[in-house]
């Protein structure tokens, strides 16, 4: 499975080793395959096959200088590098890198708490910071801040926000990387920068204001290829006094097109923090009937939903609300949304569920007690990370594409039917696209919705199909003006492809600036869809 | 015949095992394996605690339906050459641990924790959150 960095025989690639373990030293520098197999993407479609991408080296710095370090001595050898902070993408590529033979630059080893500020409400953090590291060390000093964290507590804010990961609680945190203020980064060249307020020296402000002057370029760091980001601020909540849950349905299938609108105002008001919507009918799956109903080509018509929830005696659709903050404004905040709602939709339901002071008690984390069968993940909504949501794996990983859509309710249903027709020529797959299938609302302001076919090491015709599904997925999706929001190292391309306004000007740009800073491909040629000349020719 | 009578016989044992060691046992850590248990609570624990809807234990409570523990932490039969591979290489969906997250000095000390006498490996790991509710209410 040996593989060599590009254009470098086996001489010249002991030849760059030695370098590295010149700077890190010899315990920090991996390339046997014994070692190397911990950077394989163990979650991967094309597991054992040609398109596998494999790593041909592993360089653990202790720090910023010897980030440079590294980064200057794959300049002098051309090798491409592969920068990872926890490693832990799965779904998205896990660790393994773009191009066949980069060296994996894992940063785990940089792993201090460099600032947490209770009064200021922010943190600074290493790339190799996990998410359970850095909630240690806010409950280790009793501070009164909240962390906004994904379902794996294993990842971290650095590379979970460098992915535009998204977490569960207020709007804007959930937003990882809409949430970050100041980094620091190490250039291709080797250069030190910091981006905002701390690019001055002496400011006090770089985790409180996160432009500085001119153009911020800390967007071109996020699923991009134009440095190695070595330190990074986050903002934090307050941890808030009191956390309220509630649940309102509404009886006919149209009647989502205003349910969603009501709850976009009380997300974009700050009202609420994380929702989940859903059906009620989904208990009835299990028929064959419904399953039918809910799958038939060209999507179901209002009448024969309203039917099927008529017969069942259950309501079409379902929002749980969640409500962070005083306990009188949770209060006040949640009987606003009842009456609103309720006041609005004929029919429409509210029950008030669990509610309690914050922090909450280890009971109230590991045993929810809702008056109705939940669908929020408790510790991840109060910002509790864990790896408790592991269990939703199927097989032996998943692969991820979550196309972005407008937050309406007829574009949901538009995508249910699309995506639901066009995956029907995948059979063997689950119906994730169906009449039935609900937004999700992570990113601050738009849905999402699921589709993650799972793969089997020993099964490459299974993997195979995945592997089709999620390419012809990403085209139709395109074709509709979806977008993907993230993809592994193999779909880049492909994703990339879809942002194609003006005759792809958008990607002529990020060659451009590419091609003017690391025309080599020093860091992750490829990452984002973006390649520098040598691999453009 | 007979195997099928022992390997009844051994279930049933593991199974009288299992019952009287999950979640029950408590005490202290001999010294020695209080690195390994570290180890164990950072990077097993959040999937292998004694409980049931954790990815790990569940799995292995499906795998074995009850003839060995569920929870890693109460196996008496881990042989140390078998976790370091699991670690190093992953099973089905636990992904490998990278030598950066677990060297190869803490994958033999969480080796000797998982491997030692039940009686000296004390009460299992804690998860983060339950350790941490707890600081905050000793603190309050
Ligand atoms: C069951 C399950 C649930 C999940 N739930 C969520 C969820 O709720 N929310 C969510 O967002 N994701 C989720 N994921 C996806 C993924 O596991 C997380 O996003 C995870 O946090 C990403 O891994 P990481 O934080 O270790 O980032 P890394 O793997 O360290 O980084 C991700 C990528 O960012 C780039 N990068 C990393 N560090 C740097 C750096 N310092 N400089 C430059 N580039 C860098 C690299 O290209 C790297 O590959 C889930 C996955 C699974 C399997
Ligand atoms: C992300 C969740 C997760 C984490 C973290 C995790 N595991 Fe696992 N582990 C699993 C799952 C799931 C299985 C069962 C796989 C299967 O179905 O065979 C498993 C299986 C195992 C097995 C195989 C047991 C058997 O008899 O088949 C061993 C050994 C093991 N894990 C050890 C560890 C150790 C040691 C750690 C910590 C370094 C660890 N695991 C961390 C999820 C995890």
């Amino acid at each position: 499975m040996s593989v060599l960095p590009p254009d470098l025989d086996a001489a010249g690639f002991a030849a760059f080793l030695d370098d590295l373990r010149a700077v890190v030293g010899p315990d920090w520098v991996w390339s046997s395959d014994e070692d190397m197999h911990a950077y394989r993407d163990s979650f991967s479609p094309v597991w054992n096959t040609e398109e596998e991408r494999h790593a041909s080296a592993a360089v653990a710095p202790a720090d910023v200088e010897q980030v440079s370090a590294v980064v200057r001595v794959a300049r002098k050898h051309r090798v491409p590098l592969f920068p990872i902070s926890t490693g832990k993408n799965f779904g998205y590529g896990g660790p393994s890198p773009n191009v066949n033979g980069s060296v994996v630059i894992d940063l785990k080893r940089m792993n201090r708490v460099l600032e947490v500020n209770e009064a200021r409400a922010f943190a600074l953090v290493e790339p190799g910071v996990s998410y359970f590291d850095l909630y240690r060390a806010i409950e280790e000093r009793g501070l009164k801040l909240m962390l906004d964290c994904p379902d794996p507590g294993w990842g971290s804010p650095v590379g979970n926000s460098l992915e535009r990961g998204v977490g569960y609680t207020m709007p804007h945190f959930r937003d990882h990387f809409g949430a970050h203020c100041g980094m620091e980064v190490v250039l291709p060249d080797g250069e030190v920068m910091r981006t905002g307020m701390g690019a001055m020296p002496g400011a006090q402000t770089w985790q409180e204001y996160p432009y500085g002057f001119g153009p911020d370029p800390s967007g071109l760091f996020a699923q991009g290829n134009f440095g190695i980001v070595t330190k990074m601020g986050f903002r934090l909540l307050p941890l808030p006094e009191y956390y309220r849950t509630c649940l309102i349905t509404v009886p006919k299938r149209r009647d989502f097109v205003k349910l969603v609108e009501h709850v976009n105002y009380l997300n974009d008001s700050g009202l609420i923090g994380e929702v989940e919507y859903g059906s009620p009918l989904r208990a009835k799956m299990a028929d064959p009937q419904v399953m039918a109903l809910i799958t038939k080509a060209g999507g179901v018509s209002d009448a024969e939903l309203d039917a099927a929830a008529e017969a069942a005696g259950l309501p079409c659709w379902q929002v749980e609300l969640q409500f962070l903050g005083p306990e009188r404004a949770t209060y006040e905040n949640w009987t606003f949304a009842r009456d609103r709602i309720l006041g609005d939709i004929p029919g429409a339901q509210a029950i008030e569920g669990e509610h309690f002071a914050l922090p909450a008690s280890e009971h109230q984390l590991d045993t929810p007690q809702q008056p109705w069968p939940s669908a929020i993940k408790r510790r991840r909504s109060l910002g509790v990370p864990s790896l408790g949501e592991w269990k939703i794996v199927r097989d032996d990983g998943h692969i991820g594409f979550f196309p972005v859509l407008p937050r309406d309710g007829e574009a949901v249903f538009e995508m249910q039917r699309v995506l639901g027709d066009a995956m029907k020529a995948f059979p063997t797959l689950p119906p994730f696209f169906n009449a039935l299938t609900t937004p999700l609302l992570w990113h601050t302001h738009t849905f999402q919705m699921v589709f993650a076919p799972s793969i089997k090491h020993d099964d490459p015709e299974h993997n195979a199909i995945s592997h089709a599904a999620m390419k012809r997925c990403v085209e139709v999706a395109a074709e509709h003006g979806w977008g993907d929001y993230r993809a592994s190292p193999i779909y880049q391309d492909a994703v990339a492809d879809t942002y194609s306004f003006n005759n792809h000007a958008l990607r002529r740009f990020h060659e451009q600036l590419k091609d003017a800073i690391d025309p080599d491909g020093i860091v992750a040629p490829g990452r984002g869809g973006i390649w520098p000349r040598r691999f453009r020719a | 015949m007979r195997s099928v009578v022992v390997a009844a016989a051994v279930a049933a044992l593991a199974f009288g095992v299992a019952q009287a060691q999950d979640g029950m046992r408590t005490g202290p850590t001999a010294p020695d394996l209080a690195e390994g248990k570290a180890v164990f609570a950072k990077w097993c624990a959040p999937c292998h605690a004694p409980n049931p809807g954790l990815a790990g234990t569940f799995a292995l409570q499906h795998k074995y339906d009850g003839k060995v523990p569920a929870a890693l932490e109460n196996r008496t039969d881990l042989q140390p050459a078998l976790v370091a591979y699991f670690v190093r290489n992953g099973v089905a969906w636990m992904p490998p641990f990278r030598p950066t997250e677990i060297s190869d000095a803490q994958l033999a000390a969480l080796n000797a924790y998982l491997t030692a006498p039940l009686d000296q490996r004390g009460a299992p790991a804690e998860l983060l959150a339950e350790e941490m509710v707890q600081l905050r209410s000793e603190g309050q």
